[in-house]
Protein backbone atom coordinates (compact mmCIF):
# COMPACT_ATOMS: atom_id res chain seq x y z
CA UNK A 1 0.00 0.00 0.00
CA UNK A 2 1.48 3.35 -1.05
CA UNK A 3 -1.00 5.65 0.72
CA UNK A 4 -1.13 6.05 4.49
CA UNK A 5 -4.65 5.03 5.51
CA UNK A 6 -4.58 7.72 8.22
CA UNK A 7 -4.78 10.43 5.55
CA UNK A 8 -7.47 8.92 3.32
CA UNK A 9 -10.13 11.25 4.75
CA UNK A 10 -8.60 14.32 3.10
CA UNK A 11 -8.97 12.89 -0.41
CA UNK A 12 -11.89 13.78 -2.67
CA UNK A 13 -14.21 11.19 -4.15
CA UNK A 14 -12.40 11.46 -7.49
CA UNK A 15 -9.03 10.85 -5.81
CA UNK A 16 -10.43 7.96 -3.77
CA UNK A 17 -11.90 6.35 -6.90
CA UNK A 18 -8.47 6.40 -8.53
CA UNK A 19 -6.78 4.97 -5.41
CA UNK A 20 -9.21 2.07 -5.10
CA UNK A 21 -9.07 1.34 -8.81
CA UNK A 22 -5.27 1.25 -8.82
CA UNK A 23 -5.09 -0.83 -5.65
CA UNK A 24 -3.32 1.82 -3.54
CA UNK A 25 -5.78 1.01 -0.75
CA UNK A 26 -8.87 -1.14 -0.43
CA UNK A 27 -12.48 -0.08 0.00
CA UNK A 28 -12.39 -1.88 3.33
CA UNK A 29 -9.39 0.13 4.60
CA UNK A 30 -11.10 3.32 3.50
CA UNK A 31 -14.39 2.41 5.17
CA UNK A 32 -12.66 1.43 8.41
CA UNK A 33 -10.70 4.69 8.43
CA UNK A 34 -13.82 6.80 8.00
CA UNK A 35 -15.89 4.83 10.52
CA UNK A 36 -13.13 5.46 13.07
CA UNK A 37 -13.21 9.18 12.27
CA UNK A 38 -16.99 9.26 12.64
CA UNK A 39 -16.70 7.55 16.02
CA UNK A 40 -14.08 10.04 17.17
CA UNK A 41 -15.60 13.27 15.84
CA UNK A 42 -19.35 12.79 15.62
CA UNK A 43 -20.05 13.21 19.36
CA UNK A 44 -18.87 16.83 19.07
CA UNK A 45 -20.86 17.51 15.89
CA UNK A 46 -24.05 15.41 16.10
CA UNK A 47 -24.01 15.13 12.30
CA UNK A 48 -25.30 11.53 12.26
CA UNK A 49 -28.58 10.05 13.41
CA UNK A 50 -27.57 6.50 12.45
CA UNK A 51 -24.15 5.04 11.61
CA UNK A 52 -24.46 1.87 9.53
CA UNK A 53 -21.04 0.42 10.33
CA UNK A 54 -21.74 -3.27 9.77
CA UNK A 55 -23.56 -2.81 6.48
CA UNK A 56 -20.81 -0.43 5.34
CA UNK A 57 -18.07 -2.97 6.04
CA UNK A 58 -20.02 -5.66 4.19
CA UNK A 59 -20.54 -3.35 1.16
CA UNK A 60 -16.86 -2.43 1.21
CA UNK A 61 -15.84 -6.10 1.15
CA UNK A 62 -18.21 -6.65 -1.75
CA UNK A 63 -16.61 -3.68 -3.54
CA UNK A 64 -13.14 -5.14 -3.08
CA UNK A 65 -14.36 -8.45 -4.48
CA UNK A 66 -15.94 -6.72 -7.46
CA UNK A 67 -12.63 -5.01 -8.21
CA UNK A 68 -10.74 -8.30 -7.92
CA UNK A 69 -13.25 -9.91 -10.28
CA UNK A 70 -12.81 -7.06 -12.76
CA UNK A 71 -16.41 -5.86 -12.72
CA UNK A 72 -16.23 -2.75 -10.55
CA UNK A 73 -19.04 -0.23 -11.17
CA UNK A 74 -18.38 3.51 -11.46
CA UNK A 75 -18.57 4.39 -7.73
CA UNK A 76 -17.05 1.13 -6.51
CA UNK A 77 -16.20 1.35 -2.81
CA UNK A 78 -16.77 5.11 -2.57
CA UNK A 79 -18.19 6.25 0.78
CA UNK A 80 -21.36 8.33 1.05
CA UNK A 81 -23.93 9.32 3.65
CA UNK A 82 -27.64 9.98 3.15
CA UNK A 83 -29.77 12.71 4.63
CA UNK A 84 -32.19 10.92 6.94
CA UNK A 85 -35.23 11.56 4.75
CA UNK A 86 -34.09 9.22 1.99
CA UNK A 87 -35.71 5.85 2.58
CA UNK A 88 -33.09 3.16 3.14
CA UNK A 89 -34.26 -0.43 3.19
CA UNK A 90 -33.95 -2.01 6.63
CA UNK A 91 -32.39 1.13 8.12
CA UNK A 92 -33.95 3.76 10.39
CA UNK A 93 -35.34 6.71 8.38
CA UNK A 94 -36.40 9.36 10.90
CA UNK A 95 -36.60 12.68 9.00
CA UNK A 96 -35.19 14.19 12.20
CA UNK A 97 -38.61 13.77 13.80
CA UNK A 98 -40.05 12.13 16.87
CA UNK A 99 -42.89 11.10 14.55
CA UNK A 100 -40.62 8.69 12.66
CA UNK A 101 -38.06 8.02 15.39
CA UNK A 102 -38.53 4.26 15.04
CA UNK A 103 -39.51 4.04 11.35
CA UNK A 104 -37.51 1.43 9.43
CA UNK A 105 -38.06 1.86 5.72
CA UNK A 106 -39.19 -1.27 3.83
CA UNK A 107 -37.60 -0.03 0.57
CA UNK A 108 -34.82 2.14 -0.91
CA UNK A 109 -35.36 5.59 -2.41
CA UNK A 110 -34.39 5.70 -6.10
CA UNK A 111 -31.40 7.93 -5.27
CA UNK A 112 -30.20 5.43 -2.66
CA UNK A 113 -30.76 2.46 -4.97
CA UNK A 114 -28.89 4.08 -7.88
CA UNK A 115 -25.89 5.02 -5.76
CA UNK A 116 -25.85 1.58 -4.16
CA UNK A 117 -25.95 -0.26 -7.45
CA UNK A 118 -23.12 1.98 -8.70
CA UNK A 119 -21.02 0.57 -5.84
CA UNK A 120 -21.21 3.40 -3.28
CA UNK A 121 -20.81 2.40 0.38
CA UNK A 122 -23.33 4.01 2.76
CA UNK A 123 -21.76 4.97 6.09
CA UNK A 124 -24.92 6.27 7.71
CA UNK A 125 -27.86 8.65 7.84
CA UNK A 126 -27.36 12.30 8.65
CA UNK A 127 -29.10 14.73 10.96
CA UNK A 128 -31.43 17.38 9.54
CA UNK A 129 -34.09 19.89 10.43
CA UNK A 130 -37.32 18.04 11.18
CA UNK A 131 -38.89 16.98 7.86
CA UNK A 132 -36.44 19.42 6.19
CA UNK A 133 -38.30 22.39 7.68
CA UNK A 134 -35.63 24.73 8.94
CA UNK A 135 -32.49 26.62 7.93
CA UNK A 136 -30.26 25.92 10.93
CA UNK A 137 -30.58 22.23 11.85
CA UNK A 138 -32.04 23.29 15.19
CA UNK A 139 -35.53 21.84 14.62
CA UNK A 140 -34.26 18.22 14.69
CA UNK A 141 -35.74 15.95 17.37
CA UNK A 142 -32.19 14.57 17.67
CA UNK A 143 -30.67 17.93 18.59
CA UNK A 144 -28.80 20.57 16.57
CA UNK A 145 -25.69 19.88 14.47
CA UNK A 146 -22.56 21.92 15.21
CA UNK A 147 -20.64 23.68 12.45
CA UNK A 148 -17.10 22.19 12.23
CA UNK A 149 -15.67 25.68 11.63
CA UNK A 150 -17.03 26.88 14.98
CA UNK A 151 -19.10 24.61 17.16
CA UNK A 152 -21.19 27.45 18.57
CA UNK A 153 -22.42 28.17 15.05
CA UNK A 154 -25.12 26.55 12.98
CA UNK A 155 -24.07 24.49 9.95
CA UNK A 156 -27.20 25.75 8.19
CA UNK A 157 -30.09 23.55 7.20
CA UNK A 158 -31.95 21.58 6.52
CA UNK A 159 -29.20 19.27 5.15
CA UNK A 160 -26.86 20.40 7.95
CA UNK A 161 -25.75 16.90 9.01
CA UNK A 162 -24.52 15.97 5.53
CA UNK A 163 -22.79 19.37 5.16
CA UNK A 164 -21.07 19.15 8.57
CA UNK A 165 -19.94 15.56 7.94
CA UNK A 166 -18.43 16.48 4.55
CA UNK A 167 -16.78 19.67 5.90
CA UNK A 168 -15.26 17.76 8.84
CA UNK A 169 -13.77 15.15 6.46
CA UNK A 170 -15.84 12.35 8.03
CA UNK A 171 -17.04 11.41 4.54
CA UNK A 172 -16.32 12.86 1.08
CA UNK A 173 -19.97 13.20 0.01
CA UNK A 174 -23.51 13.27 1.30
CA UNK A 175 -26.94 13.48 -0.25
CA UNK A 176 -29.26 16.33 0.57
CA UNK A 177 -32.57 17.80 -0.44
CA UNK A 178 -33.32 21.39 -1.31
CA UNK A 179 -36.83 22.87 -1.10
CA UNK A 180 -35.82 26.50 -0.44
CA UNK A 181 -32.04 26.32 -0.13
CA UNK A 182 -31.53 23.28 2.10
CA UNK A 183 -28.51 21.99 0.13
CA UNK A 184 -26.95 25.28 -0.98
CA UNK A 185 -27.20 27.24 2.29
CA UNK A 186 -25.59 24.57 4.52
CA UNK A 187 -22.91 24.07 1.82
CA UNK A 188 -22.19 27.82 1.98
CA UNK A 189 -22.08 27.87 5.79
CA UNK A 190 -19.71 24.88 6.02
CA UNK A 191 -17.37 25.64 3.10
CA UNK A 192 -18.55 22.74 0.93
CA UNK A 193 -20.06 22.37 -2.55
CA UNK A 194 -23.81 21.79 -2.80
CA UNK A 195 -25.85 21.36 -5.96
CA UNK A 196 -29.63 21.50 -6.33
CA UNK A 197 -30.51 20.22 -9.80
CA UNK A 198 -33.42 21.31 -11.99
CA UNK A 199 -36.84 20.30 -10.66
CA UNK A 200 -37.54 16.79 -11.99
CA UNK A 201 -33.89 16.00 -12.83
CA UNK A 202 -33.43 13.60 -9.88
CA UNK A 203 -36.17 11.23 -8.73
CA UNK A 204 -38.14 12.10 -5.60
CA UNK A 205 -39.28 8.50 -5.12
CA UNK A 206 -38.56 7.43 -1.55
CA UNK A 207 -37.58 10.94 -0.52
CA UNK A 208 -40.03 11.89 2.24
CA UNK A 209 -42.03 14.80 0.84
CA UNK A 210 -42.14 18.31 2.30
CA UNK A 211 -43.32 20.53 -0.59
CA UNK A 212 -43.65 18.39 -3.69
CA UNK A 213 -43.48 21.14 -6.34
CA UNK A 214 -40.23 22.47 -4.85
CA UNK A 215 -38.36 19.45 -3.40
CA UNK A 216 -35.31 18.28 -5.31
CA UNK A 217 -32.47 15.94 -4.33
CA UNK A 218 -28.80 16.76 -4.79
CA UNK A 219 -25.38 16.29 -3.23
CA UNK A 220 -22.90 17.97 -0.94
CA UNK A 221 -19.23 17.33 -1.73
CA UNK A 222 -15.88 19.08 -1.44
CA UNK A 223 -15.38 19.69 -5.16
CA UNK A 224 -17.49 20.41 -8.23
CA UNK A 225 -15.83 17.44 -9.92
CA UNK A 226 -17.15 15.10 -7.21
CA UNK A 227 -20.62 16.61 -7.53
CA UNK A 228 -20.51 15.97 -11.30
CA UNK A 229 -19.48 12.34 -10.71
CA UNK A 230 -22.38 11.68 -8.32
CA UNK A 231 -25.03 13.64 -10.18
CA UNK A 232 -24.34 11.57 -13.28
CA UNK A 233 -25.38 8.48 -11.31
CA UNK A 234 -28.32 10.04 -9.45
CA UNK A 235 -30.01 11.93 -12.29
CA UNK A 236 -32.37 10.52 -14.86
CA UNK A 237 -35.94 9.48 -15.53
CA UNK A 238 -37.78 7.37 -12.95
CA UNK A 239 -41.18 5.92 -13.69
CA UNK A 240 -41.96 5.93 -9.98
CA UNK A 241 -41.84 9.73 -9.69
CA UNK A 242 -44.74 11.35 -11.53
CA UNK A 243 -42.81 14.62 -12.00
CA UNK A 244 -39.56 12.99 -13.10
CA UNK A 245 -38.38 14.47 -16.41
CA UNK A 246 -37.69 12.11 -19.27
CA UNK A 247 -34.57 13.70 -20.74
CA UNK A 248 -31.16 12.14 -21.37
CA UNK A 249 -28.53 12.76 -18.68
CA UNK A 250 -25.46 14.48 -20.14
CA UNK A 251 -21.93 13.39 -19.25
CA UNK A 252 -21.32 15.94 -16.50
CA UNK A 253 -17.65 15.01 -16.06
CA UNK A 254 -16.95 15.45 -19.78
CA UNK A 255 -18.33 19.01 -19.62
CA UNK A 256 -15.80 20.10 -16.98
CA UNK A 257 -13.07 21.16 -19.39
CA UNK A 258 -14.91 24.04 -21.05
CA UNK A 259 -13.00 27.38 -20.91
CA UNK A 260 -14.83 30.42 -19.47
CA UNK A 261 -13.99 32.57 -22.50
CA UNK A 262 -17.18 34.21 -23.73
CA UNK A 263 -19.34 33.09 -20.80
CA UNK A 264 -21.89 35.73 -19.80
CA UNK A 265 -22.41 35.92 -16.04
CA UNK A 266 -25.40 37.83 -14.70
CA UNK A 267 -24.90 39.93 -11.58
CA UNK A 268 -28.22 40.63 -9.90
CA UNK A 269 -28.57 44.25 -8.79
CA UNK A 270 -30.96 43.29 -5.99
CA UNK A 271 -28.42 40.85 -4.50
CA UNK A 272 -26.22 43.66 -3.27
CA UNK A 273 -28.97 45.64 -1.55
CA UNK A 274 -28.87 46.11 2.21
CA UNK A 275 -29.17 42.78 3.99
CA UNK A 276 -26.00 41.29 2.52
CA UNK A 277 -23.12 41.24 4.99
CA UNK A 278 -20.38 43.62 3.66
CA UNK A 279 -17.62 41.03 4.06
CA UNK A 280 -19.67 38.42 2.20
CA UNK A 281 -20.32 41.00 -0.54
CA UNK A 282 -16.56 41.62 -0.81
CA UNK A 283 -15.84 37.87 -1.18
CA UNK A 284 -18.50 37.55 -3.88
CA UNK A 285 -17.07 40.52 -5.83
CA UNK A 286 -13.56 39.06 -5.56
CA UNK A 287 -14.73 35.69 -6.89
CA UNK A 288 -16.52 37.40 -9.78
CA UNK A 289 -13.22 39.12 -10.64
CA UNK A 290 -11.52 35.71 -10.78
CA UNK A 291 -14.10 34.54 -13.32
CA UNK A 292 -13.86 37.78 -15.29
CA UNK A 293 -10.07 37.52 -15.48
CA UNK A 294 -10.54 34.09 -17.12
CA UNK A 295 -12.58 35.55 -19.96
CA UNK A 296 -16.12 35.68 -18.60
CA UNK A 297 -18.19 38.83 -19.11
CA UNK A 298 -20.14 40.29 -16.19
CA UNK A 299 -23.56 41.68 -17.09
CA UNK A 300 -25.96 43.40 -14.69
CA UNK A 301 -29.44 41.85 -14.61
CA UNK A 302 -32.59 42.39 -12.57
CA UNK A 303 -34.72 39.97 -10.59
CA UNK A 304 -37.38 42.58 -9.71
CA UNK A 305 -39.52 40.24 -7.61
CA UNK A 306 -36.64 38.82 -5.57
CA UNK A 307 -37.99 40.30 -2.34
CA UNK A 308 -41.37 38.63 -2.87
CA UNK A 309 -39.79 35.19 -3.23
CA UNK A 310 -39.67 34.57 0.53
CA UNK A 311 -43.35 35.43 1.27
CA UNK A 312 -44.39 33.51 -1.88
CA UNK A 313 -42.47 30.49 -0.66
CA UNK A 314 -44.01 30.74 2.81
CA UNK A 315 -47.45 30.35 1.28
CA UNK A 316 -46.71 27.67 -1.34
CA UNK A 317 -44.38 25.48 0.75
CA UNK A 318 -46.56 25.33 3.90
CA UNK A 319 -49.65 24.69 1.74
CA UNK A 320 -47.99 21.65 0.15
CA UNK A 321 -46.53 20.68 3.53
CA UNK A 322 -49.94 20.63 5.18
CA UNK A 323 -51.20 18.23 2.48
CA UNK A 324 -48.13 15.98 2.59
CA UNK A 325 -48.01 15.79 6.38
CA UNK A 326 -51.61 14.62 6.58
CA UNK A 327 -50.32 11.07 5.98
CA UNK A 328 -49.05 10.97 9.55
CA UNK A 329 -52.14 9.75 11.36
CA UNK A 330 -50.83 7.52 14.14
CA UNK A 331 -52.39 4.52 12.41
CA UNK A 332 -50.26 3.23 9.55
CA UNK A 333 -46.77 4.27 10.70
CA UNK A 334 -45.14 6.76 13.02
CA UNK A 335 -45.85 7.94 16.52
CA UNK A 336 -49.18 6.97 18.10
CA UNK A 337 -50.49 8.63 21.25
CA UNK A 338 -51.27 6.37 24.21
CA UNK A 339 -54.86 5.61 25.28
CA UNK A 340 -56.81 7.67 22.71
CA UNK A 341 -60.39 8.58 23.68
CA UNK A 342 -61.62 8.34 20.10
CA UNK A 343 -60.34 8.58 16.52
CA UNK A 344 -60.13 12.39 16.53
CA UNK A 345 -58.17 12.33 19.77
CA UNK A 346 -55.85 9.70 18.28
CA UNK A 347 -55.11 11.90 15.24
CA UNK A 348 -54.74 15.15 17.16
CA UNK A 349 -52.57 13.86 19.99
CA UNK A 350 -50.38 11.60 17.82
CA UNK A 351 -49.62 14.58 15.58
CA UNK A 352 -49.39 17.09 18.44
CA UNK A 353 -46.84 14.89 20.24
CA UNK A 354 -45.02 13.60 17.15
CA UNK A 355 -44.29 16.93 15.45
CA UNK A 356 -42.04 19.72 16.74
CA UNK A 357 -42.94 23.42 16.91
CA UNK A 358 -41.68 24.50 13.46
CA UNK A 359 -43.41 21.62 11.65
CA UNK A 360 -46.67 22.44 13.46
CA UNK A 361 -46.33 26.12 12.48
CA UNK A 362 -45.87 25.20 8.83
CA UNK A 363 -48.76 22.74 8.83
CA UNK A 364 -51.01 25.38 10.39
CA UNK A 365 -49.82 28.15 8.04
CA UNK A 366 -50.61 25.82 5.13
CA UNK A 367 -53.96 24.86 6.57
CA UNK A 368 -54.83 28.54 7.01
CA UNK A 369 -53.86 29.66 3.48
CA UNK A 370 -55.79 26.75 1.94
CA UNK A 371 -58.88 27.11 4.13
CA UNK A 372 -62.26 28.27 2.86
CA UNK A 373 -62.26 32.00 2.11
CA UNK A 374 -58.48 32.37 2.11
CA UNK A 375 -57.45 30.18 -0.85
CA UNK A 376 -57.68 32.94 -3.49
CA UNK A 377 -56.12 35.61 -1.30
CA UNK A 378 -53.09 33.55 -0.34
CA UNK A 379 -52.48 30.37 -2.33
CA UNK A 380 -53.69 31.49 -5.74
CA UNK A 381 -52.08 34.90 -5.27
CA UNK A 382 -48.77 33.26 -4.34
CA UNK A 383 -48.87 31.01 -7.43
CA UNK A 384 -49.37 34.14 -9.57
CA UNK A 385 -46.39 35.88 -7.98
CA UNK A 386 -44.48 32.63 -8.46
CA UNK A 387 -45.21 32.91 -12.18
CA UNK A 388 -43.72 36.44 -12.14
CA UNK A 389 -40.63 35.15 -10.37
CA UNK A 390 -40.31 32.45 -13.05
CA UNK A 391 -40.57 35.15 -15.74
CA UNK A 392 -37.83 37.17 -14.02
CA UNK A 393 -35.49 34.19 -14.35
CA UNK A 394 -36.51 33.55 -17.98
CA UNK A 395 -35.83 37.20 -18.82
CA UNK A 396 -32.46 37.13 -17.08
CA UNK A 397 -31.42 33.95 -18.90
CA UNK A 398 -32.32 35.63 -22.17
CA UNK A 399 -29.31 37.87 -21.52
CA UNK A 400 -26.82 35.69 -19.62
CA UNK A 401 -25.66 32.06 -19.32
CA UNK A 402 -25.59 31.87 -15.53
CA UNK A 403 -26.37 34.15 -12.60
CA UNK A 404 -23.74 34.53 -9.87
CA UNK A 405 -24.17 35.97 -6.39
CA UNK A 406 -24.28 35.18 -2.69
CA UNK A 407 -25.80 31.94 -1.37
CA UNK A 408 -26.63 33.32 2.08
CA UNK A 409 -26.75 36.88 3.46
CA UNK A 410 -24.28 36.17 6.29
CA UNK A 411 -21.71 33.55 7.27
CA UNK A 412 -22.77 30.88 9.79
CA UNK A 413 -24.89 32.43 12.56
CA UNK A 414 -24.83 31.34 16.21
CA UNK A 415 -26.95 28.40 17.35
CA UNK A 416 -29.99 29.89 19.11
CA UNK A 417 -29.55 33.29 17.43
CA UNK A 418 -32.61 33.13 15.15
CA UNK A 419 -34.90 30.66 16.89
CA UNK A 420 -37.13 33.30 18.50
CA UNK A 421 -38.33 34.86 15.28
CA UNK A 422 -39.41 32.62 12.38
CA UNK A 423 -39.25 35.54 9.91
CA UNK A 424 -35.57 36.27 10.64
CA UNK A 425 -34.85 32.59 10.03
CA UNK A 426 -36.92 32.51 6.82
CA UNK A 427 -35.12 35.55 5.36
CA UNK A 428 -31.87 33.64 5.53
CA UNK A 429 -33.00 31.85 2.33
CA UNK A 430 -33.69 35.00 0.30
CA UNK A 431 -31.04 34.26 -2.37
CA UNK A 432 -31.82 30.54 -2.74
CA UNK A 433 -35.63 30.31 -2.71
CA UNK A 434 -36.16 31.82 -6.17
CA UNK A 435 -34.47 28.88 -7.91
CA UNK A 436 -36.87 26.47 -6.17
CA UNK A 437 -39.95 28.48 -7.07
CA UNK A 438 -38.83 28.67 -10.71
CA UNK A 439 -37.43 25.10 -10.85
CA UNK A 440 -33.91 26.22 -11.83
CA UNK A 441 -30.66 24.46 -10.87
CA UNK A 442 -28.26 26.13 -8.43
CA UNK A 443 -24.88 25.36 -6.90
CA UNK A 444 -23.02 26.85 -3.95
CA UNK A 445 -19.23 26.73 -3.72
CA UNK A 446 -16.72 28.10 -1.21
CA UNK A 447 -15.26 31.50 -2.21
CA UNK A 448 -13.39 32.72 0.86
CA UNK A 449 -13.91 33.62 4.49
CA UNK A 450 -15.54 36.29 6.63
CA UNK A 451 -14.62 36.35 10.34
CA UNK A 452 -12.93 32.93 9.88
CA UNK A 453 -16.19 31.43 8.59
CA UNK A 454 -16.73 30.19 5.01
CA UNK A 455 -18.64 32.24 2.42
CA UNK A 456 -20.54 30.62 -0.45
CA UNK A 457 -20.81 31.78 -4.07
CA UNK A 458 -24.05 30.72 -5.70
CA UNK A 459 -24.46 30.04 -9.42
CA UNK A 460 -27.97 29.61 -10.84
CA UNK A 461 -28.62 28.45 -14.40
CA UNK A 462 -31.48 27.92 -16.85
CA UNK A 463 -33.44 24.66 -16.58
CA UNK A 464 -31.17 21.63 -17.21
CA UNK A 465 -27.97 23.72 -17.23
CA UNK A 466 -26.29 21.58 -14.54
CA UNK A 467 -23.36 20.94 -16.92
CA UNK A 468 -22.69 24.65 -17.18
CA UNK A 469 -22.93 25.26 -13.42
CA UNK A 470 -20.62 22.35 -12.64
CA UNK A 471 -18.12 23.49 -15.26
CA UNK A 472 -18.03 27.12 -14.06
CA UNK A 473 -17.64 25.88 -10.47
CA UNK A 474 -14.88 23.49 -11.54
CA UNK A 475 -13.03 26.21 -13.50
CA UNK A 476 -13.21 28.44 -10.41
CA UNK A 477 -11.82 25.62 -8.28
CA UNK A 478 -8.91 25.14 -10.69
CA UNK A 479 -8.01 28.79 -10.05
CA UNK A 480 -8.63 28.94 -6.29
CA UNK A 481 -8.03 26.83 -3.18
CA UNK A 482 -10.98 27.82 -0.99
CA UNK A 483 -12.59 24.38 -1.38
CA UNK A 484 -9.45 22.76 0.04
CA UNK A 485 -9.56 24.68 3.32
CA UNK A 486 -10.17 22.35 6.26
CA UNK A 487 -11.69 23.38 9.60
CA UNK A 488 -9.23 23.31 12.53
CA UNK A 489 -9.13 20.01 14.44
CA UNK A 490 -10.31 17.97 11.46
CA UNK A 491 -7.10 17.92 9.36
CA UNK B 1 -51.87 40.14 16.57
CA UNK B 2 -53.52 39.26 13.26
CA UNK B 3 -54.84 35.90 14.53
CA UNK B 4 -56.90 35.29 17.66
CA UNK B 5 -56.64 32.32 19.99
CA UNK B 6 -59.98 31.09 18.72
CA UNK B 7 -58.79 31.21 15.12
CA UNK B 8 -55.64 29.29 16.02
CA UNK B 9 -57.71 26.66 17.83
CA UNK B 10 -59.86 26.29 14.73
CA UNK B 11 -56.83 25.99 12.40
CA UNK B 12 -55.26 23.42 14.75
CA UNK B 13 -58.45 21.37 14.69
CA UNK B 14 -58.59 21.49 10.88
CA UNK B 15 -54.95 20.36 10.84
CA UNK B 16 -55.66 17.63 13.42
CA UNK B 17 -53.05 18.99 15.82
CA UNK B 18 -53.53 19.04 19.57
CA UNK B 19 -51.86 22.11 21.05
CA UNK B 20 -50.98 22.25 24.72
CA UNK B 21 -52.22 25.33 26.63
CA UNK B 22 -48.56 26.07 27.42
CA UNK B 23 -47.62 26.39 23.73
CA UNK B 24 -50.71 28.35 22.64
CA UNK B 25 -49.46 31.92 23.24
CA UNK B 26 -46.25 31.20 21.34
CA UNK B 27 -48.18 29.64 18.43
CA UNK B 28 -50.59 32.60 18.21
CA UNK B 29 -47.66 35.05 18.26
CA UNK B 30 -45.50 33.28 15.66
CA UNK B 31 -48.33 32.29 13.35
CA UNK B 32 -49.55 35.91 13.38
CA UNK B 33 -46.08 37.12 12.42
CA UNK B 34 -45.98 34.63 9.53
CA UNK B 35 -49.42 35.70 8.29
CA UNK B 36 -48.43 39.39 8.52
CA UNK B 37 -45.25 38.61 6.61
CA UNK B 38 -46.95 36.80 3.73
CA UNK B 39 -49.63 39.53 3.61
CA UNK B 40 -47.14 41.71 1.67
CA UNK B 41 -48.05 39.59 -1.38
CA UNK B 42 -51.42 41.35 -1.52
CA UNK B 43 -49.73 44.52 -2.84
CA UNK B 44 -48.11 42.73 -5.81
CA UNK B 45 -49.80 43.56 -9.13
CA UNK B 46 -50.89 40.23 -10.65
CA UNK B 47 -53.84 41.16 -12.90
CA UNK B 48 -53.97 38.79 -15.84
CA UNK B 49 -51.13 36.61 -14.52
CA UNK B 50 -51.73 32.86 -14.89
CA UNK B 51 -50.93 31.06 -11.63
CA UNK B 52 -47.93 28.74 -11.96
CA UNK B 53 -49.05 25.12 -11.97
CA UNK B 54 -45.65 23.55 -12.59
CA UNK B 55 -42.18 25.13 -12.77
CA UNK B 56 -41.39 23.41 -16.10
CA UNK B 57 -44.89 23.83 -17.53
CA UNK B 58 -45.32 20.09 -17.73
CA UNK B 59 -48.51 18.14 -17.34
CA UNK B 60 -48.99 15.01 -15.29
CA UNK B 61 -47.82 11.83 -16.99
CA UNK B 62 -50.40 9.04 -17.40
CA UNK B 63 -49.78 5.31 -17.36
CA UNK B 64 -51.89 2.30 -18.27
CA UNK B 65 -54.19 1.23 -15.44
CA UNK B 66 -52.48 -2.08 -14.74
CA UNK B 67 -50.91 -3.50 -11.59
CA UNK B 68 -47.23 -2.59 -11.54
CA UNK B 69 -46.27 -2.91 -7.88
CA UNK B 70 -46.87 -5.59 -5.30
CA UNK B 71 -47.17 -4.86 -1.60
CA UNK B 72 -45.59 -7.02 1.05
CA UNK B 73 -48.19 -6.43 3.74
CA UNK B 74 -46.14 -7.89 6.55
CA UNK B 75 -43.11 -5.75 5.80
CA UNK B 76 -45.27 -2.63 5.48
CA UNK B 77 -47.19 -3.31 8.69
CA UNK B 78 -43.99 -3.88 10.64
CA UNK B 79 -43.99 -0.08 11.02
CA UNK B 80 -47.61 0.17 12.18
CA UNK B 81 -48.12 0.97 15.86
CA UNK B 82 -51.09 -1.41 16.26
CA UNK B 83 -52.19 -4.23 13.92
CA UNK B 84 -54.01 -7.51 14.34
CA UNK B 85 -54.52 -10.22 11.71
CA UNK B 86 -53.29 -7.86 9.00
CA UNK B 87 -55.69 -5.06 9.99
CA UNK B 88 -54.83 -1.63 11.35
CA UNK B 89 -56.54 -0.98 14.68
CA UNK B 90 -58.16 2.34 15.57
CA UNK B 91 -60.50 3.37 18.41
CA UNK B 92 -64.12 2.34 17.88
CA UNK B 93 -65.83 4.65 15.37
CA UNK B 94 -69.32 3.14 15.18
Amino acid sequence: MSVDSRSLHVLTLTELARGIKEGEFSALELTETLLRRIEAHNPGLNAFITVTGEQALASAEAADKARAAGNAPVLNGLPIVHKDLFCTSGVLTTCGSRMLSDFVSPYDATVVARLKSAGAVTLGKTNMDEFAMGSSNETSWFGPVANPWNRDRSPGGSSGGSAAAVAARLVPAGTGTDTGGSIRQPAALTGTVGIKPTYGRVSRYGMVAFASSLDQAGVITRSAEDAALLLGVMAGFDERDSTSVDQPVPDYLAALGTPLEGLKIGIVRQHFDEGLDPQCAARIRESLEVLRAEGATLVEVDLPNLELSVPTYYVVAPAECSSNMSRFDGVRFGHRAADPEDLLDLYCRSRGEGFGAEVKRRIMTGTYVLSAGYYDAYYLKAQKVRQLIGEDFRNAFGQVDVIAGPTAPTPAFALGEKTDDPITMYLNDIYTIGANLAGNPGISLPCGFAEKLPVGLQLVGPHFAEEKLLNVAHQYQLLTDWHKACPGGFE
Amino acid sequence: MSLTKDQVHHIALLARLKLEESELDDVVDKLSRIVDFVDQLQAAPTDGVVPMAHPLDQSQRLRPDVVSETIDREAIQANAPLVRDGFYLVPKVL
